[in-house]
């Protein structure tokens, strides 16, 4: 494009006062700003001894957990929809023939590589039973790989540390399970 | 021998206290750096080997000891002689101007003279004299030797990118080239003003002038003042001048190829520029050691003053060193045509201008000396604040900064 091509719209640059001109305006403007972070409240917070403020752990994307029914057992149907729906293939399940009369399958193995997962929520939104789940646990920790790979009583262990404070999601969002 | 082992004891206070100085104005910077931008800065590093935090003031050894284990590379493009000179040459020429730069004034007297029996004095006596507090005394033309030494700093610059053979390092170095010599010269124009005034270049003298006056001379020459201390900043490469080594344009300017001590002893001489340029801005226009009340203005004095002295300097230090870290995050850099249009066009004319006003008002105060009244002193300093101001608004009609370089102005014509 060249500079006389007719869309060019050229514009005035806003003519500065005398005042503007002798830079004491944006000089004071400058150093107010500084100064005034300089003393005001400060956004970091200093994990671990500070915990982050989690605005609304419902819809939080953290550690995952399998959720367990009334009768204590693992609420997942192995109908495969999580590990379908999984964009970073992290879930890994063996579905085997239910011993209970109210459904068909249930998840002998259920893995998740929590290296491998991205923490995208759509497991959470794939599945029909609302058995997994992301709670809003933030710091992921191991020391190899393979304490990282999280199999199904570590996940059903989740569960039961965050039940407590972080009740089933269903009822809060209007589900229906 | 006393004379030895005085030089040699505030040598060593001196090397030392710079080096202590810089490491920790690093840490001070960050955290400036940070409380600006709602962070809390460095804050975890305290005693070594303990959980003591103390609010993160074991960072700069921290910083030290990572440094000093970093791998000492050259890369293999490199003038491998002028790549290992430069660094020294900058270091050597900032740590040498403290030579004749007065950290206090003097202490009571405590040397016995040339010639008496040593063992025999007591403190105080007559046979006995102060120690100045500087490591060079009585160098008479200690301004120049500044001036000298801190042009040298261009050539560790300059060397510095030349010999790296990059093309980012080299334009680096002769953006630093162009504009620390442009602004060597409002820094003198600035600096003649106080010359005129006290009638010396030695800085212990500039001191004992304005203490002696007790008008420090920021008050008496604002205009010189002004002009000086943008010129410092320049100087020191400081934002908003620090187009040297912006990390935008040019990765890191000069310094890009440099790596372990030989970047630390860079980075370390860029931070005692900065204290260099305090010392000079609080020596030259902001009264040394005096404050009005406290810190007396006579050679004669007790060991209480004395303390006192290098602690009222100290902390006018701080202070300017605080408002140097505060401005690199108040204003954005310059562009370079107009970094240089400021030197030449403003700040040049305007450090003239100065001089003309300082040398009128120098000479009435000579031609009538001892007759002026207080009121006649205070109209002669509102004079020169009628200069500043002058000065200021005719810069801001003439707008010697707005240059309209775009396309259309060549189409229209």
């Amino acid at each position: 494009m060249k500079p006389d091509d007719p869309n060019i719209t050229w514009l005035e640059e806003p003519q500065l006062g005398l005042v503007g001109r002798m830079y004491l305006p944006l000089f004071f403007q400058g150093l107010a700003t500084t100064a005034k972070h300089l003393v005001g409240p400060k956004v970091t917070v200093s994990f671990p001894e500070e915990r982050p403020e989690i605005g609304n752990p419902l819809i939080y994307r953290g550690v995952h957990r399998l959720n367990k029914d009334e009768q204590g057992r693992v609420k997942c149907v192995a109908c495969f929809l999580c590990a379908t729906a999984c964009p970073a293939h992290c879930i890994d399940i063996i579905g085997v023939e239910s011993p209970w009369p109210d459904r068909e399958k249930y998840p002998e193995s259920f893995v998740i590589d929590e290296l491998r997962c991205i923490f995208c929520g759509m497991c959470e939104e794939a599945c029909p039973v609302d058995a997994i789940e992301l709670t809003s646990l933030l710091d992921l920790t191991g020391r190899s790989r393979e304490e990282m790979i999280f199999d199904k009583e570590k996940l059903l262990s989740v569960y039961d540390q965050t039940k407590d404070a972080e009740p089933m999601k269903s009822a809060a969002l209007g589900g229906t399970v | 021998m006393f004379e030895l082992i005085e030089a040699i004891a505030k040598i060593a206070i001196l090397v030392g206290g710079l080096m202590t100085a810089a490491a920790y104005f690093v840490l001070l910077e960050r955290w400036m750096a940070a409380w600006v931008q709602d962070r809390r800065g460095p804050n975890r590093v305290g005693v070594p080997l303990t959980n003591i935090k103390l609010f993160g003031l074991g960072q700069p050894l921290a910083d030290g000891v990572k440094m000093l284990l970093k791998e000492d590379f050259t890369p293999s493009h490199v003038d491998r002689r002028l790549f290992v000179i430069a660094p020294i040459v900058i270091m050597t020429a900032a740590v040498a101007i403290f030579a004749v730069i007065p950290f206090g004034s003097v202490t009571p007297a405590v040397v016995p003279v040339e010639g008496t029996a040593e063992g025999t004095i007591e403190a105080g006596s007559a046979v006995a004299r102060p120690i100045e507090l500087v490591v060079a005394p009585g160098v008479d033309v200690g301004m120049l030797y500044v001036f000298a030494l801190s042009s040298i700093a261009v050539y560790g610059v300059i060397l510095g990118g030349w010999a790296s053979n990059n093309k980012y390092s080299f334009l680096g170095g002769l953006r630093s080239s162009a504009q620390l010599i442009a602004y060597e010269l409002p820094l003198g124009l600035g600096i003649l003003g106080v010359v005129l005034a006290s009638g010396s270049l030695n800085l212990g003298d500039i001191i004992t002038h304005q203490a002696s006056t007790g008008v420090w001379n920021a008050i008496s020459q604002p205009l010189g003042f002004v002009v000086f201390v943008v010129a410092a900043f320049a100087e020191a490469a400081r934002l908003p001048f620090d187009l040297p080594e912006c990390e935008q344009e040019l990765i890191g300017g000069y310094h890009t190829e440099y790596g372990g001590m030989k970047l630390v002893l860079f980075l370390t001489a860029e931070f005692i520029h900065m204290i260099t340029a305090s010392f000079l801005i609080v020596i030259l226009f902001l009264g040394g050691w005096h404050f009005w009340g406290i810190t007396g203005s006579g050679g004669e004095i007790g060991w209480g003053v004395a303390v006192l002295r290098v602690f009222v300097l100290a902390v006018k230090i701080l202070l300017v060193i605080l408002f140097f870290m505060l401005v690199r995050w108040s204003w954005p850099r310059f562009r370079f045509d107009q970094l240089m249009a400021l030197a030449w066009k403003v700040m040049l004319p305007l450090g003239m201008v100065n001089l003309l006003a300082m040398a009128a008002i120098v000479e009435i105060e000579r031609t009538y000396a001892g007759e002026l009244s207080w009121f006649a002193r205070l109209l002669l300093i509102l004079a020169s604040w009628g200069v500043l101001v002058g000065g200021w608004v005719a810069v801001a009609i003439a707008q010697p900064l707005t240059a309209d370089n775009r396309a259309r102005t060549a189409i229209e014509e």
